[in-house]
């Protein structure tokens, strides 16, 4: 699928001071029985989210109207186990477009870039200013350039830098697709087929 | 030392990129795509809406793994939802040409059981499936791991997935294990020690004596929980051992051909002077047999030990530890002796083999279930379960008040109806102890097929030990 074209945005953010974040978490497996991706962001931290009645549980953050935006910050070795995409269909889906942490697990981390979805991997420093920064003001901004690979906190004025793959930088800043470049390498891939036999 | 030294893992990696990308990942060619009812119909749906076929259905295989009822799989499947997503692979393979093992089918069963016993999975080659743990595929010397939904939809359009190469890691287990010791224990020991994100962008080869005397199916076990350390996959060089348990097997090369691949397999180890990213050395002999106390597969302990205090740890890592222990209703230094079990679970793509259910067979052997245990007993395929049927296993079970069940993933991740009940205690010889992963509330201690059975006869945390 197509992905849309990662633009620069400010935003305020959603804290998650979590550590470990799994992907049964994000989306238990009860509910990937789709065979359509639609709507998964109703499922998001589902069993954080709302109580066995499922009413919303109002200590969970994406309960409380305080915090809003497009950036969740989360706690170290965010997205481990499964490699269920829906993980980051999710997280997409629910409006997030950039995941903030000192730390991914590999498979979530192609995931989201697959998806659209922004990784930034910032200091454990950093990552704790962030949660204090959140904290102490729910509405406060922050940028993220992916041109520059630059993350601003706009409340204190501190920058940071983060890695990307040149590729996958290219792909999210034009909404390039996987997909398309590798069926022109089919005759390539051929080729190659012929030099096992 | 030589720059040309390599290791297994840069060997196979470097023998299937089909073309290199400036500054980016490498264009890599795969040999077998497993492909199961979960994470195949969006990609399907991408690929249909291309207007593309299946570059290659003859490397891909199907089964229904995931959320298949485990009894009464003779009828339509009950659970509606579950439904669609098997017809729909059935309707996607038949439209694809692909092989599919469908349930009731004498190969069905789970994908990362299959393949090894099929004999489609073998040395050198590159493996991927929609699940992280194709990492089990390993243990043959393969690269095998596990991928997204979108990646999926690449292998279908191309046979190649886009992947920058992760770094190499050893993990080094020499000695001797320990009587009761086991493939699960030695996982959960190195996942106990280097964390569930210690092998983070990085593919381990396991090395050393103790890897070397696992049976195939041990290295499968620990291959498999590799992906629990965060790595990508990990791996053993194939042996005498390897070549052993494929020979003869459904897909397996055979005659002139059968000589061929054995004569390339043999070479496939990693040179003596190659290099690795990191390094780890451990002594067979400091591993007991292990159990989970907490929400992750690192928080492990020898079953003798107690859960730690948490006294010296950071505020942040201090928070996700109580967490974890509250969702349990554990306390920081309980022994983890005694404690309760409601549920036991033998099953899924870690302990779901007929090793598995051997050992736990003997174990149970002249006892009986304990009453306060409901157990589950799950074969991870077709065959498995006629195995067990053929050894005579099933009578040995029932004399001792247990059932057999249906082939699937079951109560591993709780998709199907097999859900363990909110706040009870299971000693599980799945992979991941996350909360809900059971099921919604389900409090899960994930241990060896010998330490369940301990459970099951006792109907609480015992020591395998105290009855061998």
């Amino acid at each position: 699928m197509p992905i849309d074209k990662f633009v620069k945005f400010r935003s305020p953010a959603v804290p998650l001071p979590i550590e470990n974040v799994d992907t049964d978490q994000i989306i238990p497996a009860r509910f990937l029985k789709a065979v359509e991706r639609k709507g998964f962001g109703d499922n998001l931290f589902r069993d954080w989210r709302y109580k066995k009645d499922n009413t919303p549980n109002p200590d969970f953050v994406l309960n409380q109207s305080r915090y809003s935006g497009k950036i969740l910050v989360a706690g170290k070795n965010f997205g481990s186990g499964s490699s269920r995409e829906h993980a980051a269909w999710s997280i997409y889906d629910y409006g997030f477009r950039v995941v903030v942490s000192s730390f991914f697990a590999d498979i979530f981390k192609n995931n989201a870039l697959n998806n659209g979805l922004l990784p930034v991997v910032v200091s454990p420093e950093y990552l704790e200013k962030l949660f204090e920064t959140i904290e102490a003001n729910p509405e406060a901004e922050f940028e993220v350039n992916l041109e520059e690979q630059t993350f601003t906190n706009l409340e204190t004025g501190e920058t940071t830098d983060y890695e990307i793959n040149a590729y996958k930088k290219k792909c999210l800043l034009n909404g390039y697709d996987d997909i398309d470049f590798l069926v022109t390498l089919k005759d390539k891939v051929a080729k190659f087929e012929e030099s096992l036999r | 030392m030589s720059s040309e030294a390599k290791t297994l893992f840069d060997k196979i990696w470097d023998a299937h990129v089909v073309e290199h990308v400036e500054a980016g990942p490498d264009v890599l060619y795969i040999d077998r795509h497993l492909i199961h009812e979960v994470t195949s119909p969006v990609a399907f749906g991408g690929l249909e809406r291309r207007g593309l076929k299946v570059f290659r259905p003859e490397n891909t295989i199907a089964t229904p793994d995931h959320n298949v009822p485990t009894e009464g799989q003779e009828q339509p499947i009950k659970e509606l939802l579950s439904r669609k997503q098997v017809d729909t692979l059935t309707a996607n393979c038949q439209k694809h040409n692909i092989n599919l093992y469908g349930l009731n089918h004498p190969f069905h069963g789970i994908v990362h059981v299959i393949g090894p016993e099929l004999g489609i999975t073998q040395p050198g080659m590159t493996i991927v499936c929609g699940d992280s743990h194709t990492s089990t595929h390993g243990a043959f010397g393969s690269i095998a791991f596990g991928i997204g939904t979108s990646e999926v939809e690449m292998v279908f359009a191309s046979q190649c997935i886009l992947q920058p190469k992760p770094k190499k890691m050893r993990v080094n287990v020499d000695g001797e294990l320990h009587k009761g010791v086991t493939a699960k224990d030695i996982a959960l020991y190195i996942i106990s020690q280097i964390s569930t994100s210690g092998g983070t962008g990085h593919f381990i080869e396991y090395t050393g004596s103790a890897i070397r005397s696992l049976s195939m199916e041990g290295r499968m076990t620990l291959c498999n929980m590799s992906i629990e350390s965060g790595a990508r996959g990990g791996m053993i060089a194939p042996d005498e051992v390897t070549f052993e348990y494929i020979k003869g097997r459904e897909f397996a090369p055979k005659g002139e051909e059968w000589e061929k691949e054995l004569a390339r397999w043999k070479s496939l180890k990693s040179d003596d002077d190659a290099v690795f990213d990191s390094e780890y050395n451990f002594d067979a002999a400091d591993i007991s047999p292990m159990i989970t106390y907490g929400t992750n597969p690192g928080m492990g302990v020898g079953v003798d030990g107690n859960i730690p205090t948490g006294d010296d740890m950071g505020k942040s890592d201090r928070f996700t530890f109580n967490k974890s222990l509250e969702y349990m209703g554990f306390h920081p230094g309980d022994q983890m002796m005694g404690k309760e079990v409601d549920y036991v679970f033998i099953g899924s793509c870690t302990n779901g083999r007929i090793e598995d259910f051997r050992a736990f067979t003997q174990f149970v052997k002249g006892k009986k279930k304990a009453d306060n245990i409901t157990a589950w007993l799950v074969p991870g395929s077709h065959q498995v379960e006629d195995q067990i049927r053929k050894e005579g296993l099933v009578e040995i079970l029932e004399e001792a008040g247990f059932e057999l069940r249906q082939p699937g993933c079951s109560a591993c991740l709780a998709m199907n109806e097999d859900k363990i009940p909110e706040g009870k205690y299971a000693v599980s010889t799945s992979n991941r102890n996350f909360e809900g992963r059971q099921g919604p509330g389900a409090r899960t201690m994930l241990a060896s097929p010998i330490m369940a059975a301990a459970a099951a006869v006792t109907g609480r945390v015992t020591d395998p030990r105290e009855f061998l």
